[in-house]
């Protein structure tokens, strides 16, 4: 992949994400900053692929990131669960 | 090596539509579950994707953070959520940071290409600054750090100087990859500007700054995505990024300052007291919860005006036994909530759910400014500079311009505070002179259940 195609990727997922997260009603705007954070998570893709190389110090520099992108995932998801779970309508 | 790549592109549509979801509460937490599937895919193809990978130690990882990350979602108390995310923030940074390091280590001494440097550099800066200022950030909301601004003299130019200086390792790097030296010059002068950045902000502007770091943890996971060209990371992070910004841009609009304002102007402070002027004596009338409990008795429309410290005396339910008993006799209640009322994002809306309170009644500063009006008792928990009047008139005021609840329209004002001690702003506020309002001084939750037993024996 060449670096105009990911750049290209990368700008169109802002006009996206633009688009999405001005939906957002403010009432939501906690879970929607948990859950992204959640999603930003994401970072342990990179960091699972980081512990393959096998130059010591990477390998354990990918291993503290695999634990903290994983609370961020694990953490992140969970609570926003269980925020969503108290919006309640009107009885 | 294909199906990967497909892979993370269903995971992105996932987030995508999760998020989508999130555009009202009664999807919102499908959207949730969703984007966490899209999560499990790429987590599982990546482990699948046919590379030799270290299972044991990224097994025994999975597990450590597992473990955190239940723990602390179970635990934490919703009052305590702007401190959660501040540290999944720092945390999501110095992930991104440590890959992009990563694979500067490994791969230094080899030919690494301009654009690959570049993004490398870019990672760690954005990630370790990210870092230590959501620590920074979570000492001040959690009480280790002064929630007021800490400025020293010469405090812009050393940041500068900072900027500039990695700016110059930077470029040597990316000439002569094998000065590892610079590379951890970059990373320990990233470290310190993140929290030089973090330490003059005051508590109130605290919604401004988990917003921005928030979206800088979004930044840094794309910058990694270019560092190892991939998709999953580049649009999640995009996401993220995006989603950071646009909260920003509302607080500093619900505050009506500029981002630079917030981030240099160091509110709150010594500053801020003296530009705020002469401190004109107010002539106040504290009432008791029983005299209070009377003018409920009498009012058929209530709005109640939650801020900060209706979260730190944890009295959300305290505030919906009040409501329900109001209601019960036939009153109307609504919740006023400014944009910057607490200490992240929607954080007073997260409190009042969590007690039960319909999120219908929960109305935003356009939508409930006109009902105050005709409304018989403003109820104000712990708020202060979101309903300063001056903020409309006195242009000597640093609220001067911010939009606010016009609370003051109401026939009576029951302000609920500790003490007379001036908000984060650091400035009296007018409202509390007023004719028509009174104050009931004491703890919110102390207060609303006293108010509750009075009305019980009305």
């Amino acid at each position: 992949m060449d670096m105009i195609n990911i750049l290209t990727v990368f700008i169109m997922a802002i006009f996206v994400g633009n688009e999405i997260i001005n939906k957002v009603p403010p009432t939501l705007h906690t879970p929607l900053m948990s859950g992204s954070n959640a999603i930003s998570g994401i970072a342990i893709v990179g960091a699972i692929i980081a512990t393959k190389i096998n130059g010591e110090l990477g390998t354990y520099l990918g291993f503290v990131a695999v634990i903290f992108a994983t609370i961020n995932v694990v953490g992140g998801f969970l609570v926003t669960d269980r925020m969503l779970k108290m919006f309640k309508r009107k009885k | 090596m294909e199906y990967i790549n497909i892979a993370y592109v269903i995971s992105a549509i996932c987030f995508i539509f999760g998020i989508k979801m999130l555009s009202h509460p009664k999807t919102a937490r499908n959207g949730n579950s969703l984007a966490s599937i899209g999560m499990l895919i790429a987590i599982v193809s990546t482990l699948y994707g046919g590379e030799v990978l270290n299972f044991k130690l990224i097994g025994i990882g999975v597990l450590i953070g597992s473990i955190i990350g239940g723990i602390v979602a179970n635990k934490i108390e919703m009052t305590q959520m702007p401190q959660m995310v501040a540290i999944f923030n720092g945390l999501g940074g110095g992930a991104s940071a440590l890959i992009a390091s990563a694979e500067f280590y490994t791969q230094y001494q080899n030919n690494l290409s301009t654009f690959m440097l570049v993004t490398i550099i870019l990672s760690v800066v954005i990630g370790t600054l990210t870092l230590t200022g959501s620590f920074i950030a979570f000492g001040k909301l959690q009480g280790f750090v002064s929630g007021k601004p800490i400025t020293f003299p010469g405090q812009q130019l050393i940041n500068g100087l900072m900027v500039i200086s990695i700016g110059v390792m930077g470029t040597y790097i990316v000439n002569t990859p094998t000065e590892i030296n610079f590379f951890y010059g970059i990373l320990i002068i990233a470290g310190i500007i993140g929290v030089t950045l973090t330490i003059p902000i005051g508590g109130a502007d605290m919604p401004v700054v988990i917003s921005l770091l928030n979206s800088y943890s979004g930044v840094a996971a794309a910058a990694t995505g270019f560092v190892l060209m991939n998709n999953a990371l580049i649009i999640s992070g995009a996401l993220v990024g995006a989603s950071g910004l646009i909260l920003t841009q509302i607080m500093c609009k619900g505050m009506n300052r500029s981002l630079a304002n917030v981030i240099f102007g160091a509110v709150g402070g010594d500053t801020a007291i003296a530009s705020g002027g002469q401190a004109q004596e107010l002539n106040i009338k504290s009432y008791s919860t029983e005299e209070a409990a009377m003018i409920f008795d009498a009012a058929e429309k209530v709005i109640v005006v939650p801020g900060y410290g209706l979260a730190v005396a944890q009295a959300q339910h305290a505030v919906r036994e009040v409501a329900e008993w109001l209601e019960a006799q036939g009153k109307q209640v609504l919740y006023a909530i400014h944009p910057v009322a607490g200490r992240m994002p929607g954080h007073m809306n997260v409190l009042l759910a969590e007690a039960n309170i319909p999120y219908e009644l929960l109305k935003d500063l356009d939508e409930i400014n006109p009902e105050f009006e005709d409304c018989d008792v403003a109820l104000i928990l712990g708020a202060n500079d979101v309903v300063n009047p001056a903020a409309r008139h006195d242009t000597s005021s640093p609220i001067y311009g911010m939009p606010i609840l016009n609370v003051d329209k109401a026939r009576t004002v029951i302000v609920n505070k500790r003490s007379m001690n001036p908000g984060f702003a650091g400035i009296q506020n007018e409202l509390f002179g007023f004719d028509n309002t009174i104050m009931v001084f004491g703890d919110a939750k102390d207060m609303l259940g006293k108010l509750m037993s009075d009305l019980k024996e009305l």
